[in-house]
C-alpha cells in the first residue's frame, strides 16, 4: 500500500527502507500488549518478512493499574535478511502508560520512535511510575522521536457510535495503537480483522468496534499531521526457502512434535502434568488436542504427574511429564524409578529463572546439571534440547523415538524463551516423516521381563493385559538374568553398567554434530545449547561479515553428546560457550573433552543480545591474535 | 467373555518368589485370601494389575502371579490412576499400608478417592512402620513407644475410613487381616465397584506393635470389640448379639443398647448415608465396637468412564496432524 501524500501540506510523509527493524509494545497487564503483539507478527508474517518474537511479560495476572511490575511487553523483529532472535535494540517503542515508558526506555536506540499515549499520563499514572515531572513535558526525552498521541481521546471517538460503556472502549486502545504501527510499516490489517470477528462471534459489537479503533489508528497515521522524521518504513520481503509457511511458538511446536512422534510410533500418549509457569501452555495445547492419540491428566502435584506417566507407560502407553525446575525437582525419585524399572518416559522441563520459585516468567538455562545429574544413584538418561521454537517440533519427536527405543528416560529441555517466542516455520510434510513403530513382546514361550535388545539394551516391553506375559517389575534391583529382586552384589555391578551402557550407546543413535554458521575449524568456535542459538547465530554472522574466522556450534544432544564433538570441538584454537546459568555446560565440555573453553554467562532472566556475544567474541579474537 | 477365561485356583496366582515378610505377620493371611479370591472373581488373569507403594505390604505384588509394580514411596494411587488411563480394561489393585498411604503418599489418597478412579485401594493398616524398623506411624496411636518416640508419640492419629469418607469415597469398607471369610467379601465387593473401592485391612505387626488388633481379632473378646455390619440389618454384636447402637437423635451421637427391649430403636445399617458411615467410622473402644464391613458405598461415575467418555467424543472425527499444521494462517513462498 502507498502511503497517500495529498493529504498533508507540512511535512511530507516519506518512506524509508530498512533491512531489518525491532518494534515493543509495553502497556499494563491489562491492556492487551500480547494481543497487539502477536496480531502484528502475523501481520508481519504474512508480509513476507522474517521475524521472532520475544513476549515478556510479568508473573502478577493483574498488578495495580499503572503499576510498573505490572508492565507487559511483547518485543518482535522482523526483517529482510534471516532473523533468528527478538533484537537487541528497540527502534520503535510503544508506551501505553507511564509505568510502561519508565520501565521500557532503557531498551530504545537514541534516536528511536517513541509512541506514547498521552492520555495515559495523568499525575496518578505519573506518580505510580515514581516520574516527578511528565516526561512528555519536560524535555526528558529529546534524545527520541516522541509521537505523543491522547490515544484515549482517539478511541473514545472511534468507537462512539458502538455505544459501549466508557470501560468497554478504553479497551479498543491497543488495537487503535496497533492499527497505527501497522501503518508505520505498511502491513495488511485483513488478518487481523478476521480474527477480531472469529475472536468476538458472540459479541459482534465489541468485535466491530475493535476494528473501527484498529482502522481508525490507520487512518490517523495516513491523515494526521505527524512530526518530521515519522514515516512509513519500507521493510523488503526477507528471502526465505519457497514452502508453505506458519507462525509456530516453542509451545506450539513441542505439543505438535509430541503428537507426530506418537503417529511415528503408533502409540497413545498420557500427558500427566501440574500447572506451572511457564510450562502449563503444554498441558493446554494438548489437552485440546484429543482427537489425536493423547490424553491428559492433570494430577494433583508434580509427583503424581510423573508417577501417572510411570503407570501409562508400564500399561503400554508413552507417560510424558512436563515442569518447570521446581517442579522437576519433585520428578526425581520418580524419574529414577523409570530407569531403573527401564521404561519409557518423556520429561519435558521448560526452564526458568531459579532457585525456587525464582523467576517464573523469565528464561534460564541453569537446569542443565539437574537434567544430567539431579537424581540419586548412579542414573544416566538421555537428554536432550531445542535450539529454537521450531526445533521444539523435531526434538519432541526425538524424544518420542528415543524414549520407547531405549526404555528410558528422556529429559527434553526448552525453555521460558522458547516456549513463548514464535517465529516462521516451514510446514513439515507429514509422510516424509521417519516412522519408529513400537514392538510389544507378546510370546510367551521363555518370557522373562529382563529380556533385552541385543544391540539397543533395551528390555522388552511386555504390556499388561497380554496373556501369558504375567510379570512383576519395581525399583528394587532387578536380576539381570530373571528380572527378579536381587540383592546380589555383581549382579547390581553388572547392572548399573548396563544402564550407563546403554545411555551412552544411543550415541551411535543420534546425528553427528554439524557447524551451523562457518568453516568446520579455525580460530574460534562459539558452543552453544538451548535457546542462545538465534543470538549466537547472528553475532557469529556479524563477526564472519567482519573477516573473523568463527564458527557457530549448537548441540542438541547433551547427553549423550555426539560421538564426533570432541574432534570437531578440537579443530578450532579456542572455544566460547554463551549460556544462560553461571557456567553449567562449560564443566561438561572441559571434563569431557579435556579441552579449554571460555564462559560467557547470563543470569538476567533475559535472553542473551546479540551485542553481548559480538563483543565477547572479539575480546577472545583479540587475546588470541596477542597469543599468536 | 467371562466363558473363555480357564478355571484357576489358588496356585494359579501365587509366584515362585519367596514370601520374605516376619513369621506371623498378618500379611500372610491377606495374601492367602486374595489368591484364593483371585478365580472367584471370574476375571482374565492376565488384566489383573498389583501397584504398591513401599513397605512391607508393598511387597505384596512380588507374590502375585499378574501385572505388579513395586513402585516407590507413596506414590501407588498416582501410578495405578496412570495404569487405569491408559488401559481401562485392566483391574487394577493398589496394595499400601498406613505409612505409605497416609503419610508420605496422603496426598495422592486423597486425590484418587475423590477423583473416584476406578481401582481396588487395600490398605494394611498395622498402626506402625515396620520396614524401617518400628516408627510410629500416622495410624499410631498417642503415646505409641517406638525408635523415634521414646517417650510415647504426641501425634493424634488418623481414622483411614473417615479420611476416605470426607475425600468423598463411593466405597469404604473395613476387615481384618486373619478373618478370611469377612475379607473375602469385601474384597469381592470391591471388585465389582465401579470407582475407587477402599478397603481398610486391620492387621498386626508382630514384631513392632504385637496386639495392637488383639481385641478386634481375639476370638474370645472380639465379639465384644467389634460389629459386623451388614446393609439392611440393625446393627449388634456381642457374643449372643446381644448389644446393639441406637443413634440418640437429640445429641447425634451413638449410644450402645442391650437389644433386648430396645429392637425399635437399634440402628438399621444404610451403606448408603454418608452420617451414618461417618458415625460408624468412627466408633472404637472400649466405649464402642469397631465397625467392620461396608460402611459406605455410593453409585457414581467414575473418572475412568468419564475420561472415555471425553475421549470418544472428542475422536469422533480423528486428529490429523496435517491439517492440524496448517491451521490458521499460513502462507506461501514461491
Amino acid at each position: 500500500m502507498q502511503t497517500e501524500t495529498k493529504q498533508i501540506e507540512v511535512p511530507q510523509v516519506e518512506e524509508k527502507e530498512v533491512r531489518g527493524i525491532v518494534v515493543r509494545f509495553a502497556g499494563d497487564s491489562g491492556d492487551g500488549m500480547q494481543l497487539t503483539g502477536t496480531n502484528f507478527t502475523q501481520a508481519t508474517a504474512l508480509h513476507g518478512n522474517d521475524l521472532s518474537t520475544f513476549p515478556d511479560f510479568p508473573a502478577e495476572i493483574r498488578a495495580p493499574i499503572g503499576a510498573t511490575f505490572g508492565v507487559s511487553a511483547f518485543q518482535i523483529c522482523f526483517g529482510a535478511e534471516d532473523v533468528t532472535t527478538a533484537g537487541d535494540d528497540v527502534d520503535v517503542l510503544v508506551a501505553m502508560n507511564p509505568a510502561a515508558l519508565t520501565t521500557n526506555l532503557h531498551m530504545i536506540l537514541e534516536g528511536g520512535l517513541l509512541i506514547v499515549d498521552s492520555g495515559a499520563f495523568t499525575d496518578k499514572n505519573l506518580a505510580k511510575a515514581k516520574y516527578e515531572s511528565n516526561p512528555l513535558e519536560d524535555g526528558s526525552l529529546n534524545g527520541y522521536r516522541l509521537l505523543s498521541i491522547n490515544i484515549h481521546k482517539q478511541v473514545l471517538e472511534a468507537v462512539a457510535p458502538f455505544g459501549l460503556s466508557h470501560k468497554e472502549a478504553l479497551r479498543s486502545k491497543n488495537m487503535w495503537t496497533l492499527g497505527l504501527v501497522m501503518w508505520l510499516f505498511d502491513r495488511d490489517r485483513s488478518a487481523t480483522i478476521t480474527g477480531l470477528r472469529s475472536k468476538f462471534v458472540k459479541n459482534p459489537v465489541v468485535a466491530e468496534a475493535n476494528i473501527a479503533a484498529l482502522n481508525a489508528g490507520h487512518a490517523y497515521g495516513e491523515t494526521a499531521e505527524l512530526p518530521v522524521g515519522i514515516h512509513v518504513y519500507k521493510v523488503p520481503k526477507a528471502e526465505v526457502e519457497p514452502g508453505y509457511y506458519r507462525n509456530i511458538t516453542g509451545t506450539q511446536a513441542l505439543a505438535w512434535g509430541l503428537l507426530a512422534g506418537s503417529e511415528q510410533a503408533e502409540i497413545d500418549l498420557l500427558f500427566a502434568s501440574y500447572p506451572i509457569t511457564p510450562a502449563s501452555g503444554l498441558l493446554h495445547e494438548l489437552a485440546s488436542r484429543k482427537d489425536f492419540r493423547v490424553n491428559t491428566f492433570q494430577a494433583e502435584d508434580e509427583i503424581a504427574a510423573v508417577c501417572a506417566a510411570i503407570g501409562a507407560s508400564f500399561a503400554g502407553s508413552l507417560g510424558i511429564t512436563s515442569s518447570a525446575g521446581p517442579g522437576i525437582a519433585l520428578k526425581a525419585e520418580g524419574i529414577a524409578l523409570a530407569a531403573a524399572t527401564e521404561l519409557p518416559l518423556v520429561i519435558v522441563n521448560t526452564q526458568r529463572g531459579g532457585p525456587s520459585t525464582g523467576l517464573p516468567t523469565k528464561t534460564e538455562q541453569s537446569d542443565f546439571n539437574m537434567a544430567l545429574f539431579g537424581r540419586h544413584g548412579d542414573t544416566p538418561i538421555p537428554v536432550i534440547a531445542a535450539s529454537t521454537s521450531a526445533d521444539c517440533f523435531w526434538m519432541a519427536i526425538e524424544a518420542v523415538r528415543l524414549a520407547t527405543k531405549y526404555m528410558t528416560p528422556v529429559m527434553l529441555l526448552s525453555d521460558g524463551y522458547l516456549a513463548n517466542a514464535s517465529e516462521p516455520w516451514k510446514i513439515p510434510q507429514v509422510d516424509s516423516l521417519a516412522s519408529f513403530k513400537v514392538e510389544y513382546f507378546d510370546d510367551p514361550k521363555e518370557f522373562r521381563p529382563s529380556i533385552r535388545n541385543e544391540k539397543t539394551k533395551a528390555r522388552v516391553w511386555a504390556k499388561p493385559g497380554t496373556p501369558g506375559m504375567e510379570h512383576r517389575i519395581g525399583g528394587i534391583e532387578r536380576s539381570f538374568e530373571t528380572g527378579d529382586i536381587s540383592y546380589d552384589p555383581e549382579n547390581h555391578q553388572k547392572m548399573t553398567e548396563l544402564r550407563k551402557l546403554k545411555v551412552e550407546n544411543i550415541s551411535s543413535d543420534i546425528p553427528l554434530q554439524e557447524v551451523s554458521y562457518g568453516c568446520d575449524s579455525g580460530k574460534l568456535a562459539v558452543l552453544g545449547w538451548g535457546s542462545t542459538f538465534g543470538a549466537i547465530h547472528q553475532a557469529v554472522k556479524r563477526a564472519v561479515s567482519d573477516g573473523l574466522e568463527v564458527s557457530h556450534i549448537q548441540v542438541q544432544y547433551l547427553s549423550p553428546m555426539p560421538r564426533n564433538l570432541g574432534e570437531l570441538l578440537s579443530n578450532f584454537e579456542a572455544i566460547l560457550i554463551p549460556e544462560m546459568n553461571t557456567g553449567q555446560f562449560i564443566r561438561m565440555v572441559r571434563s569431557e573433552f579435556l579441552l579449554d573453553a571460555e564462559s560467557l554467562t547470563k543470569v538476567s532472566g533475559q535472553p542473551f543480545k546479540i551485542s553481548e556475544i559480538v563483543d565477547a567474541i572479539k575480546r577472545k579474537y583479540k587475546d588470541l591474535e596477542k597469543r599468536a | 467373555m467371562n466363558q473363555a477365561i480357564p478355571k484357576l485356583t489358588l496356585k494359579d496366582f501365587a509366584t515362585d518368589q519367596e514370601v520374605r515378610w516376619c513369621p506371623g505377620c498378618g500379611d500372610y493371611a491377606i495374601l492367602k485370601t486374595i489368591q484364593k479370591v483371585m478365580p472367584e472373581l471370574n476375571k482374565p488373569k492376565e488384566n489383573q494389575v498389583f501397584i504398591s507403594g513401599i513397605g512391607c505390604s508393598s511387597r505384596f505384588p512380588y507374590y502375585m502371579n499378574t501385572f505388579g509394580f513395586h513402585t516407590i514411596h507413596g506414590r501407588a494411587p498416582a501410578i495405578a490412576t496412570g495404569v487405569k488411563l491408559a488401559n481401562p480394561e485392566l483391574d487394577v489393585w493398589v496394595i499400601t499400608g498406613d505409612g505409605d498411604g497416609f503419610s508420605i503418599g496422603g496426598n495422592h489418597m486423597m486425590h484418587v478417592i475423590r477423583r473416584n478412579v476406578d481401582l481396588q485401594i487395600l490398605v494394611f493398616n498395622n498402626e506402625i512402620y515396620g520396614l524401617t524398623k518400628g516408627q510410629y506411624s500416622p495410624t499410631s496411636q498417642t503415646g505409641t513407644l517406638s525408635p523415634s518416640s521414646p517417650l510415647g508419640s504426641i501425634d493424634s492419629p488418623l481414622s483411614p475410613c473417615l479420611i476416605a469418607l470426607g475425600s468423598g469415597g463411593t466405597f469404604i469398607a473395613r476387615s481384618i487381616d486373619t478373618e478370611a471369610k469377612h475379607l473375602a467379601e469385601i474384597v469381592k465387593k470391591s471388585s465389582v465397584h465401579k470407582g475407587a473401592s477402599f478397603v481398610e485391612i486391620l492387621q498386626n505387626c508382630p514384631i513392632y506393635n504385637d496386639g495392637v488388633f488383639e481385641q478386634v481379632k481375639n476370638k474370645k473378646v472380639a465379639p465384644d470389640f467389634r460389629a459386623e455390619v451388614t446393609h439392611g440389618d440393625a446393627i449388634t454384636f456381642g457374643k449372643d448379639r446381644e448389644k446393639g447402637i441406637s443413634l440418640n437423635r437429640d445429641s447425634l451421637t451413638l449410644e450402645v443398647l442391650p437389644v433386648d427391649g430396645n429392637e425399635g430403636k437399634l440402628l438399621i445399617h444404610d451403606e448408603h448415608n454418608k452420617v451414618q458411615a461417618q458415625l460408624l467410622a468412627s466408633m472404637k473402644g472400649p466405649d464402642f465396637p469397631v465397625a467392620v464391613g461396608v460402611l459406605y458405598r455410593e453409585k457414581k461415575a467414575s473418572f475412568i468412564e468419564d475420561m472415555q467418555k471425553h475421549l470418544n467424543d472428542s475422536r469422533r472425527e480423528k486428529g490429523s496432524l496435517k491439517s492440524l499444521l496448517e491451521s490458521g494462517h499460513t502462507w506461501e513462498v514461491d
